[in-house]
């Protein structure tokens, strides 16, 4: 082979790939060839390992207008005219490397992936994953990815709306940074990133090409993560500024109809932008990298094809038209470089100064090798599923402390400290902003509210990588509906460690295997998403973490719920009920709680999906007909922190009686999905009864709004205020 | 009457507040494009908030040699109304129509939350539909909304009564609890020494409607068309 097995491991490649490269050219290929298509079959981009676990997901329904990997992002229809464009996107590597850049130019990508289709950006969520802040490291790539996602995201315009952030030993080497972005746009007007057009032009705008980034794809984001620390050069840095002037540009071009086509340059820059346009169309490109505008000089053609440097868009221009494109161009003081042209001949070549230095078909370069793997159970999770925790103490009389422990815990804890660091106001379409179940934004001009949420509970998947992934979808959608939202469609992040081993394929295809069930049962299409696998170090990969970003519905904005208590004389209700409810100690399984107090990561999370989706019915019908005055998910922390919470924003008491069969601490602080904490008028709880019985959904009563203390008879009795600095203040202390 | 909201570069509330005028106020409202430089159909010039050219050498100075703003120098030296949301409050104290200067939050950190602001001056163009001593809940979103000037501007502002609205607590006293990036004096808005011309941090145009969790804002806005109308006719 006349290509080291060094050389190959740069790019990400195996000996078996680079022999099955040469047997489809016909020939070895040239250096810069064999680049392109180490980026091109990365699993970043090639979704070698990764696509055919991912057909297993629903991807089709009556509102899904552009299913998954058809385009930049998925598009879903919301009627009047309008669809919503949404697409997740992991930036955990870079974001390992340097947090703040890493996470900044992640913000920029997905917003890219937004744009690129017509549509105005309207929200950002993040789902951030983290080591335990008591060490300094985590606390340096924490505040750095914050910082990083609150100077692009609020100086490019879009609120950034919710997301999650969650702490274990499991993430400290290896953070997980997902941004999801949604935008808005008016159905008729979607733009695809097809090179359409024989002759048609392709323009490169937006920022120089330099020599950041090369190998973003192939070597960060597709192999694990031993010598990271060199790679430094691999991260790119952002300039949000630019990226707001490309999206007011990009959506004024997108406006005419002076182009066939929009693409942005993510990994593996200009090579995935210009060959997956081509692709898309069934067509063929000629570029030619001397027309590329450069950050510095001396750049060989290697470079300038796989450099990531960001903010850089790809227009395909009609042929004829690119005077007017350029006027617009001006206009915004943005220079641009015709770089090449359409072609029908399904090959992708690359000229330098008119002479050829790649040339290879587009077919072959998309089409990498998938690999359908043996997962193996590890032997370590049938011990850990069967743990016994009867022997572990109920909860004593007086559980003060350990409420208030649980409260300021930063997985629990209000993440107001990270948010407030957001815009989330910019757009003014913020009705429920983040803090929530989910986020609401309004649709101006009609009656309609969209709802936002990401969620993935990676304790649970390592527990039971079925069941987990399963959960992680039913509880966003739950989240959903406490807002009053229908939920309607899916991207997914998924972040595992290396498929090539298979004990962690294992779980990537039991983990998609239960989200798919989850998504049947609940009819919620996946229409896009990203798999971010090699997350791990020495051979210790990250929890199994599948994030679901979900969009949901709210028909009538003046019909949304939020979580806080309301009035005095309120009826606290638990609509739903699980393995808690019986008090069994199985119920603790995989709980924050069983983590934080008695050090314990044991038992397996289960999930009726059937019940699941008789209790988000009926909790949706009930908020659509007005009988709730507030509904909250029970997740982290179980029943308790659920009530407490819905205390705190509310800024009124409760004081529950209910009857508790076997275990408290099951039943307070058990982590069973299917359960919304709910509260009414009493007038209207007869009605409530009614509609849970013909739901089929089990309804109990806790206790009543009022006063200023939390009380669960025998339990609890705390001053308001002391719960609330604990929530309020936990994530902050952590900080110290 | 019409009203112009003026476009960098990096601006990015020229949208609410086009949104708010029009859908809200029902007014005639025009995006101006930073190269601009008529400006005579107008009746009020709003500065929208945003990061002009990203704020990369400080916020508003390179968005202050904009075509656009040698016109609104001239535009606010007839007389007529300028107003400066955040971004643009910094972008006219860098042009000079405003004195003082914002700079980096106490805290260092960007933030973006609900503030209650007194008012201080209700004989503003911008604030005559206030009564005094009034508290208004406004959202803030900026990480660079400290006020400071030398101690003998602060005097002439107070002096002056210019101080049209200062971060307090939500019964209105001036605390440094209340205070959310260390301004002094609690600075939030502060008017030229015509009155015609106001800058502030807070963005009404965020606060005009229930939904988004509060309407305050609109004392702004209605406080310039009692103003104008009643001037016109």
């Amino acid at each position: 082979m006349p290509v080291s097995k060094e050389a190959l491991d740069e790019i990400a490649l195996s000996e078996d790939e680079y022999r099955l490269i040469v047997e489809r050219l016909g020939r070895e290929p040239n250096p810069l060839e064999l680049g392109m298509f180490g980026a091109l079959w990365s699993e970043h981009c090639g979704y070698k390992h990764s696509k055919p676990l991912l057909e297993l997901l629903p991807a089709s329904g009556p509102r899904v207008l552009v299913p998954p990997g058809e385009e930049n992002a998925g598009v879903i229809d919301i009627g009047d005219g309008l669809a919503v464009v949404m697409k997740i996107e992991s930036h955990n590597h870079p974001s390992a490397i340097e947090p703040y850049q890493g996470a900044a130019t992640g913000v920029g990508g997905i917003v890219r992936d937004i744009f690129a289709m017509g549509a105005r950006p309207m929200a950002l969520l993040n789902s951030l994953r983290f080591g335990p802040l008591g060490e300094r490291r985590n606390r340096y790539l924490f505040q750095g990815v914050v910082g990083g996602i609150s100077a692009y995201g609020n100086c490019i315009g879009v609120p950034d709306v919710g997301g999650e952030v969650l702490f274990s030993p499991s993430y400290s080497e290896n953070p997980l940074v997902n941004a999801m972005c949604v935008g808005l746009v008016e159905t008729k007007k979607l733009v695809k990133a097809g090179a359409k057009g024989v002759g048609n032009l392709l323009m490169l705008v937006g920022a120089d090409t330099g020599r950041d980034g090369i190998h973003g794809a192939s070597g960060l984001a597709s192999r694990t993560f031993e010598e990271e620390r060199e790679l430094r050069s691999a991260v790119q840095v952002g300039n949000p500024f630019l990226e707001k002037v490309l999206i007011e540009l990009c959506l004024q071009i997108a406006d005419t109809d002076y182009i066939t086509g929009l693409q942005d340059l993510g990994a593996a820059g200009l090579t995935s932008a210009t060959v997956e346009c081509a692709a898309r169309a069934g067509s063929g490109v000629v570029i030619d990298i001397a027309k590329v505008p450069r950050r510095e000089k001396g750049m060989n053609p290697y470079e300038v094809m796989l450099s990531e440097s960001q903010e850089r868009m790809l227009i395909v221009v009609k042929r004829g038209c690119e005077d007017k494109v350029k006027a617009i161009l001006e206009r915004w003081d943005l220079p641009s470089a015709i770089i090449g042209y359409v072609t029908d001949d399904g090959m992708a070549r690359v000229l330098d100064e008119g002479k050829v230095v790649a040339e290879v078909s587009v077919q072959i370069l998309t089409d990498p090798p998938l690999y359908r793997k043996e997962g193996v159970e590890p032997e370590w999770l049938k011990p850990l599923q069967t743990m016994n925790l009867d022997h572990l103490p109920d909860l004593p009389d007086e559980a003060s402390q350990v409420l208030l422990k649980l409260l300021s815990s930063p997985n629990i804890a209000s993440k107001e400290w990270i948010y407030r660091q957001y815009d989330h106001h910019v757009q003014t379409n913020t009705v429920i902003p983040p803090g929530a179940d989910a986020a609401v934004l309004r649709i101006k001009g009609t009656k309609k509210a969209i709802a936002l949420t990401t969620d993935g509970n990676g304790r649970y998947c390592y527990l039971d990588p079925r069941w987990g992934g399963a959960m992680a979808v039913a509880e966003a959608a739950r989240n959903l509906v406490c807002s009053g939202a229908q939920p309607l469609a899916i991207t997914d992040c998924l972040n595992f460690g290396n498929p090539e081993r298979p004990d962690v394929y294992y779980q990537l295809e039991e983990c998609i295997l239960g989200m798919a069930e989850a998504c049947e049962v609940l009819q919620i299409p996946v229409v896009s998403g990203n798999v971010s696998l090699y997350n791990e170090t020495r051979g210790q990969a990250v929890y199994p973490t599948p994030v679901i970003g979900m969009v949901g519905m709210v028909e009538d904005v003046h019909h949304i719920c939020t979580m806080g208590f309301k009035d005095d004389g309120d009826i606290v209700l638990l609509l739903g009920a699980g393995e808690a409810e019986a008090g069994v100690s199985s119920a603790l399984s995989g709980s924050e709680y069983l983590e934080l107090i008695h050090e314990v990561v044991g038992g397996r999370p289960t999930i009726d999906l059937s019940l699941e989706r008789r209790v988000q019915q009926c909790c949706l019908t009930a908020i659509e007909e007005g009988l709730l005055k507030s509904a909250h998910d029970c997740s982290d922390g179980g029943l308790a922190v659920a009530l407490a919470e819905s205390c705190i924003v509310g800024s009124i008491g409760f004081s529950g009686d209910w009857v508790m069969e076997g275990r408290r601490d099951a039943q307070l602080l058990g982590e069973s999905p299917s359960r919304i904490v709910a509260s009414v008028e009493p007038q209207n709880l007869a009605k409530l009864e009614e509609m849970a019985q013909s739901c089929g959904v089990p309804l109990r009563k806790l206790g009543g709004v009022g006063g200023k203390r939390f009380i669960v008879k025998e339990i609890w009795d705390l001053p308001l205020e002391k719960i609330e600095e604990a929530w309020r203040g936990g994530l902050e202390k952590a900080l110290g | 009457m019409r009203f112009g909201v003026i476009v960098f570069p990096g601006t990015y509330s020229d949208g609410d507040c086009y949104h708010v005028l029009e859908r809200v106020f029902y007014q005639k409202v025009e995006y101006v494009w930073h190269k601009e430089t008529n400006l005579s159909d107008y009746d009020c010039l709003i500065l929208p908030g945003g990061f002009s050219y990203g704020d990369y050498l400080r916020t508003g100075a390179i968005a202050r040699f904009s075509p656009v703003m040698g016109e609104v120098e001239n535009f606010a030296a007839q007389g007529k109304l300028v107003l400066g949301i955040c971004n643009g409050f910094q972008t006219l104290c860098e042009a000079g129509l405003l004195p003082g200067a914002l700079i980096r939050n106490s805290h260092l950190q960007f933030r973006c939350q609900w503030t209650h602001l007194r008012v201080d001056n209700t004989s503003t163009p911008f604030s005559q539909a206030c009564s005094p001593g009034q508290v208004l809940r406004i959202p803030m979103a900026h990480g660079e909304g400290f006020y400071y000037a030398d101690e003998a501007t602060l005097m002439e502002l107070e002096e002056e009564g210019r101080i049209v609205f200062r971060y307090s607590s939500p019964s209105g006293e001036i605390t440094q609890d209340a205070n959310p990036n260390g301004s002094l004096r609690n600075i939030a808005g502060i008017v030229n020494k015509e009155g015609n011309v106001l800058g502030m941090m807070p963005h009404p145009e965020r606060s005009c409607e229930e939904m988004l969790g509060g309407a305050d804002g609109r004392f702004i806005f209605e406080s310039i068309l009692d103003y104008v109308i009643h001037k016109v006719s």
